[in-house]
Parts: structure tokens; sequence; C-alpha cells
């Protein structure tokens, strides 16, 4: 691949990384379109001139899904763009997707050589260009089956871990069916990840590909009510099943005024918003509440869609509060610089302590205490201690509570001998297979709340495992 | 999409709908409900299934057009469709053999009450029923009521049928008769589920009732349907919808129900003037 780039490794370093395009902020805080543009194919091939095509690549150690890094972005620099995407597709399935919601400064790029003295190649910027360019182009051809197995696999939940491991199956060749429960399919990308971020279209084309290799889509099909796991081995034949139902059950503080109105979790916020068309009301009919002052609990990415959203609703100021300091935040770095363009007013060190009401029950005020930072707990951040006699209130007309997801337990109360931890996670082993034979389960549903590209990883090791277990029994 | 096999009206505003749903008709139980949405753009909202036949793959559904939602629903004739129906969702009721136990149901809340009635009745209790409505055309299900069967009473706020008052009036002299209650079933609007877990806790009659909250999905993914009972945050879509009266903290839920007051009024009205441009273009 190196022959294609006449550049030497010194000349390459001297290229500055490229920037995408993007939406200014004042603009973008009025309207739901994507933030980023990405790149164009002129950056895209600036941009891949940079890669150093490493002997031995240590982007690729950094990817879950193990896509060949250095290969598709010599791709780019040929212009063979489409080549390039079905490189990445080789290894993930959702390239559009990943190229948008992946946290790559963390990953793959943390690992860039490049990286340890100037900035790192912007591999997900050129993964979502050549993903982009195979849409817009229409030029998309669906891969060749090459076998054709007999085994119904059946696949619950059809968010990233779901469509990936579909997708896996089906191109093995086995008769895959996924049951999704909602109306509409892709998970927490359907109704957590606002459309700034991940326009839907982008999610409906890619679904549209699985749909392609022959998976079959059950929508408003709820696995422990609909039908359970035992009749989907039983009368429906499945021969083995994937479990990836997410953590979709949202978690309180258990501070007082949690269920006066006008306090929401991420949660329901979001899926009113995303999955229900709540902004665009009253052409949908999901109504949802903006205060002019909007706060939002919680420092991952889902309270950064929720704050970022609210903005964008017409608040005219939104607070994020956070108990840590920046530097623990974990959302992506970044959501955070997005963020504080959009306006958005950060409370770090900052605790909830209890939430005010008016005389209708209306969320009208947050009481918070200052905080400190003391010594490291468990997760090796340093835990924060609540300074006495700090308290302080906000005024506020609507809360959002984004402090964390546990699984749905509806699956795993409906189904004898499936073990789960004290979390409400599905057990797993380092292959993604439970307690019971031919169940799998992964994502969210086994690790608790991650990201999409470790839940697709789960999705991809739970396909092989399923392979060997279908091909020994 | 599920298609709509025989719509009946029972009463001005109050339609029941046979749908079919074939896995949804093989699982349902007494207490089950599903999420419907009518059309695309539309809202999800929870719906108690009043009935179900497996044999032939529907379920009953008995909707009260009260918003935009429910009135497009009525609107849907035999041989059309709606969008998405999801479930069973929800606990099924506990059945047991109690004794007598006396079946309340307020308005439409009657049809969800009436799968309950038939199998408490099925599995040997002595049942006795009252119906409250506003007025008599609003009286719905007395002849299936009856037919269970049970002892039932029928209660007016006019008096233009039956008995004149509410149905803790007609509650009250059952529970003074001497006949002892093993158990209240109490299904209607929040206020009159309210006044019957007021009144049966004077005598320490066990009282269950069907909470109707605000609901997006209905499988317990957004806390919108959280309630207080006895002092515990619960989600009426997983943990109920049937809850212990007595620990329901009601005043909290009515307040809550009312968020989205005026916006629904605003989808309603936007609604009727969509309604009202049709007619005049067929009338063209």
């Amino acid at each position: 691949m190196s022959s294609a780039n006449p550049l030497k490794p010194s000349e390459r370093m001297k290229i500055p990384r490229q920037e995408p395009i993007e939406q200014a902020a004042a603009e973008r805080m009025t309207n739901f379109l994507e933030v980023s543009f990405g790149f164009d194919d002129e950056r895209s091939v600036i941009e891949a001139k940079r890669c150093l095509d490493c002997k031995q690549p240590l982007c690729i150690d950094g990817c879950p899904v193990g896509i060949d890094i250095p290969a598709f972005i010599g791709l780019v620099l040929k212009k063979d763009y489409v080549g390039a995407v079905n490189k990445i597709r080789e290894a993930n399935y959702l390239p559009a997707i990943c190229g948008r919601v992946c946290p790559q400064e963390s990953q793959c790029e943390e690992l860039c050589v490049l990286g340890k003295k100037l900035t790192p190649v912007a591999i997900g910027k050129l993964e979502r260009f050549v993903a982009d360019f195979e849409m817009q182009q229409n030029l998309f051809t669906p891969p060749v089956i090459a076998e054709h197995r007999e085994e119904k696999v059946a696949i619950v939940g059809s968010g990233p871990a779901g469509l990936t491991c579909a997708a896996e199956l089906a191109r093995k060749g086995y008769q895959v069916t996924i049951f999704e429960a909602l109306h509409a399919v892709g998970g927490v990308l359907r109704y957590g990840i606002p459309e700034f971020r991940l326009p839907k279209e982008i999610l409906d084309i890619e679904t549209e590909r699985i749909k392609a290799l022959g998976v079959q889509i059950y929508l408003n099909f709820v696995i422990g009510r609909t039908a359970t796991i035992d009749e989907l081995f039983g009368e429906w034949g499945f021969k083995a099943i994937f479990l990836a139902t997410g953590a979709g059950t949202p978690t309180f503080l258990g501070i007082p005024g949690e269920n006066l109105s006008g306090v929401y979790s991420a949660n329901e916020f979001l899926t009113r918003v995303n999955l229900m068309g709540a902004y665009r009301f009253p052409d949908f009919d999901t109504p949802i509440r903006i205060g002019k002052t909007v706060a939002v609990i919680g420092g991952g990415n889902t309270a950064m869609d929720a704050v970022r959203t609210a903005k964008r609703l017409g608040a005219e100021h939104a607070y994020l509060i956070y108990r840590r300091s920046r530097s623990e935040m974990p959302a992506r770095q970044e959501e955070i610089h997005h963020a504080e363009q959009e306006g958005i007013e950060l409370l770090l060190l900052t605790n909830p302590t209890r939430i005010l009401a008016d005389n209708n029950n209306w969320v009208c005020g947050i009481e918070c205490q200052r905080m400190e930072l003391g010594e490291p707990d468990d997760s090796g951040r340093r835990r924060p201690v609540p300074v006495k006699g700090s308290e302080f209130v906000v005024e506020i007309q609507t809360l959002v509570e984004a402090i964390g997801q546990k699984p749905n337990p509806i699956i795993q109360s409906t189904t004898p001998g499936l073990d789960t931890s004290k979390r409400g996670t599905v057990v797993t082993n380092e292959q993604q297979a439970t307690s019971r034979p031919g169940i799998f389960a992964g994502g969210d549903l086994s690790r608790g709340g991650a990201t999409v590209i470790l839940a697709m990883r789960d999705g991809k090791q739970a396909a092989a495992a399923i392979h060997d277990y279908l091909e020994k029994t | 999409m599920y298609r709509i096999v025989r719509k009946q009206v029972l009463a001005p505003t109050i339609t029941r709908f046979e749908i079919e749903a074939p896995f949804i008709a093989k699982k349902r139980k007494a207490g089950n409900f599903v999420m419907i949405r009518v059309e695309n753009h539309g809202e999800r909202i929870p719906l108690t299934i009043a009935d179900g036949d497996p044999a032939r793959g529907t379920i009953t559904l008995i909707v009260q057009a009260i918003g935009k939602t429910t009135k497009l629903l009525c609107s849907k004739e035999q041989g059309e469709e709606v969008l998405d129906v999801v479930g069973p969702l929800g606990n099924p009721t506990p059945i047991e053999h109690i004794g007598h136990v006396v079946c309340v149901g307020g308005g439409v809340g009657t049809a969800e009450l009436y799968p309950i009635a038939k199998a408490l009745c099925d599995a040997g209790n002595t049942v006795s029923t009252i119906i409250g409505a506003r007025s008599h055309d609003l009286v719905i299900l007395e002849h299936e009521m009856r037919a269970i069967p049970s002892t039932t009473y029928v209660t007016t706020d006019d008096g233009s049928y039956g008995r004149r008052g509410f149905v803790t009036d007609q509650l009250k002299d059952i529970l003074d008769s001497g006949n002892p209650v093993g158990a209240v079933f109490a299904i209607g609007p929040l206020p009159m589920m309210k006044a019957v877990s007021d009144l049966t806790r004077s005598y320490k009659v066990h009282t269950l009732v069907s909470l109707n909250t605000i609901m997006v999905d209905g499988t317990g993914m957004c806390g919108g349907c959280r309630v207080t009972i006895g002092g515990e945050m619960k989600f009426a879509c997983v943990d109920g919808p049937e809850f212990d009266g007595h620990k329901v903290d009601f005043t909290e839920l009515m307040m809550r129900n009312r968020t989205y007051v005026d916006m629904e009024r605003i989808a309603d009205e936007r609604y009727r003037c969509q309604l009202a441009g049709l007619t005049q273009e067929n009338v063209q």
C-alpha cells in the first residue's frame, strides 16, 4: 500500500491534521442538523497522506472490531473510496455510524504513532467520509453470501450489538431473525443518540443493508412478553439466540422531588425527542416540556446529548450538573467541546440534593451543594466530598437525570437458568456465552453501560461463538 | 400493520375494536395492556386489553375518544389498520380464590375490569360488580357483566339510569350489608379509584387499582410512568399497572398526569381543524 504514497515519512509528518467541516455553533443551536459534516474528498486524500503506514500498525490494536485501518487509508489515498468502505465492512458492518459516534480519540487514534509527538491521523473522519461517499453515490453492493446454512438464529434487540451479530451471521449464511421491542430499528442508536450526532436516515440506510443480507426483522415484539426465550427454541425452531437488549432501564438519584412534573429520566427525554419526534411537535403528536432553564444531571455522553438537545429545544439556559470535575467526566472530549461552544453551562463539583416544587407540583428549582475532590475511589477517580454549608439553589423548570442505565429485567426474569449479576447484567464468558447452552449475550446487557463500538465488538464475538456452537451441535 | 376485523360503537365516544394481533392474542391475560401507535408521527399510548381470541388471533380494545390519538383510532373503520401494537405488557392481575369480591368500574374502566371480573368468577369467586358512568348512554358492558355471572349494580352521576350517585355509594352499602368482602378491584378515573381506596381503607378490605399514567415505551425504558407506592418509586408499566390502592399516592399521580394538558389540547385542536379541512375538500 505504501507505494501509493510518494511522500517520505518526514514529509507526511509536515501535513497538518485536517479539520472537519462543521456547522457554526450559533447556527446549529437552533436546529437538529448534524454538527459535523465531516471531510470532503480533498481533505480525505490529504489526511490519508499523513498515515505512516506502519509495519506494525498499533491503530488496529486500538479498534475493538479490528478494522485493517492502514489498508483502508491506503485505498482512500488511491481515491478508491468504495474499496475503502468495503475493506472496513469486512470487520465492521456499520461504518457510517461508527465514523460518527465511536470515541476514536481513546481507541485507534490514541494509539496512532503520529499522535505521540503530533496529532493522530483522523481515522474516524476518514471512515465516515468513505461510508458517506458510498451512500451519496449509491454505490453499495451487498456482499455475496457463499454458503447457505439451514440453522435459524434469533437476535433479541436491534441496537449496535444485535445489528452487528445479525450481519456477521447472515454473511456466514445463517437464517437470522431480529426481534425488536420498539416500532423502529436501532435501539440506542434510534432512541438515545440525537439527530445532530447521528441522523436517523444514516441508521435507516445501514439497517437496509443488513436487511439486504436476508435478515428478517420483527418490530413491536417484546421477548419475554410476546414470546419467551424457551418458545423461540421450541415452537419457533431457533438453534441459538443472541441477547442484546441493552441497558434501557433508567436509574434515579433517589433525592426528594423526582416524581414532580417536569422531571425526566434521560431515557424518557431523549426517547420523546429522538424516537417520537417531539422536537417537531405538533407535526408529531408526542409532546415534550422545555422550561426557560433546564438542568441535566450527569457527566457522560447521555447527559451531553440531553443538555444539547434541551438547548436546541429553546432553553435559554441549559446547565450540566456534575459532581466531579471536568477531567473525570466520562463524556467524549469532542462532545464536551461542542457543548461548550453551544453555550451549555457546566456546573462542576456540584451535587444535587433536593428538587423543589411550585404550587402545582412542577419543578421550580434544584438545591445543590458544592463538592471538593478527595482521595481516589474504586474507579481510580478522585472521590467528590461535600463542602459543608455550601448549599445553593438553581432556579429551573425542567430537570433531566442522566446518571446511568441498567439492563431491562424482562428477559432475565422470564428465562430460567440465565445467570445475572447483582447489577442486573447477564453473565457471559469471553466468548459471550451465558449460563444456558445456545444463549449468548453482549453489549450493554452484559457490560451494564458502554459504547456503541464495544457493543459491536460483542456482537461480532458472539457471532463467531454461535458459529462454533452450531458447527459442534 | 394490525388489521381491524371488527368495530362496534358501544356508546357515544366509546368504541370496541377487534384487532388482528395473533402473538398477543395467544399470550394475553386479564390485566395486561398493549402500547399502540395509530399512524406515523403518532404517539404511543397504553390501552388495556379487554378480551382476546387466540383461535382467531384477535384482541379486543375498548377505547374512549378523549384526545387526538384516541379520536384518530376511533375514526378507523373495519378493514383499516393500526400501525403498531405491542404487548402483552404489564403484569397480569393476580387471580385467586378469595370468596366474595367486588369489581368497581368507572366509565371506560369497566371495559378493563370485564376480563378481570370474568377471571375472578372462573376462579370460583362470588362476584359483585358496580358499573359507574356519568349518564345512561355511557354505561357499557352491563349485559356482559351480568352474564359472567355477577350481581351487577349500575350508578350514574345524573341518575338517568340505575342508582343516582357514585360507585362509592353502592360500594359502601355492600361493605355495610354484612356479606363479607374479600377484596375490591377498582378501575376507572384516578379520582374514582382514590375515592374507592379511601373508603375501603376504613373497612380494611384489600383493594387493587389499575393506574393509568404517562407512558412512552411501556416496557420499563422511559420511567415516565413512575408512581409512589408506599413511599417507594415504582414504574406502572413493569411493576404494575395494578397496585394496592391503599399505598398509592394518588395526589402526586393526578398532578403528574396533568403535565401535558395544554399540549394535548393543541394536538386535539389541530386534529379537529385537519378533519374540518378534509371535509371541506371532500365537499369540493
